[in-house]
């Protein structure tokens, strides 16, 4: 992972593997968080919306009975909109779904209700507590008291900023953090994305192309994987200029077409790197000595 | 576990035996591990889709045996292909899909009806035990403000605006006549728009827990202010209808859910405490370490709160106002108050045995 290893946590499976968790970063969580906004207020939206059809179509019988509905479904979107979807096995809300995040214990341990309750109920302070200050109107001192109490509410709704692990309030008191949980996909060996069985690839092209070791020494692992990046992408242009590069930093004619220069380069140095790999040499960028 | 030792065993890929196969078009070793297990991390990778998603009957007996295997052995395909493969699109899959399968494999076992069992029989009454002192403190205060209100309004009645706010007094104030102020006691027995008047008084009073919570985090003291408020309107009133001689029917109409609604406030307010506490003064343990303990006390306690705010509303919405008598009120005043308390605080003989 070419991220900052700052972000990264350390969660020892009880296997012994480390899977090497990576945070949440504050735009996410705050792209996730006004997702969920949305989709909440959709959802009251839709709610009104039912009601006053439903009341239109009885013309207005019982009032009490849609406000009850009413009231009862914004205090409970409010409070535990996002406990019911963080109690569910993805431990996630449809926001933080869609940015890759989930919720988890800072420990490794299963996620308990009382967690996703006390880090969800903190919201009131985070949130909540600000939007009143905001909403606050009357006298020149009422307002100067928003004023103080919104800026005082700030330490609370830029906590996450200013602690090395991003946690919110709440998270410090659930003992969770949110982490990144991306739905990854496996794509098909480079190369070989047309047929679906793995041994029947383009083979002979490849074959034929016998590189240099000083043509393989000019790059590390790092620049193999932008290669991957750049073959798994297809883009023409890319690719064209991708290819020149190479070409012209290893001294090799322009003989191939670039897709294939660039496959059978692509294999050539990443079984290269691996066998170095396996002898315990890992060579990370094109800077570092062979 | 026998099934597991094709995948443990990452030598196998490197045997120097298998080169013959060099001229077949998956020269690279990675390659060759990726075709030998691919089809595993596939099965996994549809398996927790589906129990993510909910959809735990569509999983044959052999699926739920099979998971656990299948991901020890992506767990160690991960381990092997960090150390073998420089194929990142793999390497990410694998943690992505690791990282998922632990979580499940790994995640909470108990059902909900086992988490609701253990709540309403251990956790909620042990945390509330817990938190005693809080409790203490948190009931001190506002009583405290109870008193305060109470003398400062019987003495000199222009102290009540001080205390209720407008809005919030319900055409009762010092200027009320007392027929008016005896008729709000009395109970309404057609029952219409009682259900939205429960509703609102719950929404209401379970937001104001959850604020007096959440406002703990800040060194308690916020906490203890809305506490104090909350004693001084009760005392307000309480000296406002004292003023009339309606000390005794007031005491009824406002104890029958009172006793449910003060405690349930009460302990929000000793919630709020433990948290704020916990952070102030976190003793020898880290800060983290405080809050986190803290929290993990504080939240079942908040949780039960909400509930005993439901109970509350209904006393107050339907019972209130369907009875009016005040000996029947304060009769279900004091039996609320013998169930909280022994339900809550009853003597546990099991306690050493655990």
């Amino acid at each position: 992972m070419m991220r900052a290893a700052s972000f990264q946590r350390e969660l020892i499976t009880p296997e012994g593997i480390d899977l090497k968790l990576v945070l949440g970063d504050a735009g996410e969580r705050v792209a996730g968080f006004f997702l969920d906004l949305l989709v909440i207020l959709g959802i009251l939206v839709g709610l009104t919306l039912l009601l006053v059809v439903f009341g239109w179509a009885t013309s207005f019988q019982a009032p009490g009975a849609m406000a009850v509905i009413w009231l009862l479904g914004f205090f409970l979107l409010r409070n535990f909109y996002f406990m019911a979807f963080e109690l569910t096995p993805r431990a996630t809300t449809p926001g933080k779904r869609m940015t890759g995040l989930r919720v988890a214990m800072r420990d490794g341990s299963p996620l308990t209700a009382n967690a996703i309750f006390a880090r969800n109920a903190m919201r009131e302070l985070e949130i909540f507590l600000p939007l009143s200050f905001l909403a606050r109107n009357g006298t020149v001192i009422d307002a100067w008291i928003g004023v103080v109490g919104l800026v005082w509410c700030g330490t609370f709704m830029f906590f996450p900023l200013f602690n090395r692990d991003r946690l919110r309030v709440g998270d410090l008191v659930g003992s969770t953090w949110v982490v990144k949980a991306p739905r990854r996909v496996l794509d098909a060996e480079v190369g070989q994305e047309k047929s679906n069985d793995l041994r029947a690839g383009p083979a002979p092209a490849r074959a034929a192309i016998a590189f240099t070791d000083a043509a393989l020494d000019a790059y590390g692992i790092k620049e193999l994987n932008i290669l991957e990046n750049v073959l798994r992408r297809k883009d023409e242009a890319t690719m064209r200029a991708v290819a020149q590069r190479i070409r012209a930093k290893i001294g090799f004619p322009d003989s191939l077409p670039d897709a294939e220069f660039l496959n059978a380069y692509y294999f050539a140095l990443r079984g290269r790197l691996e066998s170095r790999l396996l002898f315990g040499k890992r060579r990370n960028d094109k800077y570092e000595k062979v | 576990m026998l099934s597991l030792s094709k995948h443990d065993d990452a030598n196998a890929n490197l045997n120097p035996n298998r080169s013959m196969n060099e001229d077949r078009p998956l020269t690279l070793k990675s390659q060759r591990f990726r075709a030998e297990r691919e089809a595993d991390w596939r099965r996994l990778e549809s398996l927790l889709a589906d129990l993510e998603a909910g959809h735990r009957k569509r999983l044959s007996d052999d699926d739920v045996i099979a998971l656990p295997v299948l991901y020890r052995a992506t767990l160690s395909s991960l381990s092997v292909a960090r150390a073998i493969s420089l194929d990142r699109n793999l390497v990410d899959y694998l943690e992505s899909l690791c990282t998922r399968a632990y979580f499940f494999v790994y995640g909470a076992r108990v059902t909900l009806g086992e988490r609701l069992a253990n709540f309403f029989l251990r956790d909620w009454p042990r945390a509330v035990r817990n938190l005693w002192r809080e409790t203490l403190v948190s009931a001190g205060l506002m009583a405290l403000g109870t008193v305060m209100s109470l003398v400062l309004v019987l003495r000199a009645s222009t102290w009540f605006a001080v205390f209720i706010p407008s809005w919030l007094n319900g055409g009762r104030s010092p200027n009320t006549p007392t027929a008016d102020l005896a008729r709000t006691l009395a109970g309404s027995h057609d029952g219409n728009g009682l259900s939205l008047f429960a509703d609102f008084l719950f929404t209401h009073n379970a937001q104001i827990a959850l604020t007096a919570f959440a406002l703990g985090f800040i060194f308690c003291l916020p906490t203890g202010f809305l506490m104090l408020t909350n004693g001084r309107m009760a005392g307000a009133f309480l000296a406002l209808f004292i003023s009339r001689g309606l000390g005794v029917p007031f005491g009824g109409w406002m104890l029958i859910h009172g006793v449910t609604e003060l405690f349930a406030v009460t302990l929000a307010g000793a919630a709020g405490f433990r948290i704020g506490w916990g952070i102030a003064f976190p003793g020898r343990k880290s800060r983290l370490a405080a809050a986190t303990d803290a929290g993990r006390e504080a939240a079942t306690v908040m949780a039960g709160v909400v509930i005993m705010l439901a109970v509350a509303g209904l006393l107050e919405g339907f019972g209130r106002q369907l009875i009016a008598l005040t000996a029947a009120r304060y009769a279900i005043a004091a039996f609320t108050a013998l169930v909280w308390g022994v339900y809550f605080y009853r003597p546990n003989f099991h306690r050493s045995g655990k």
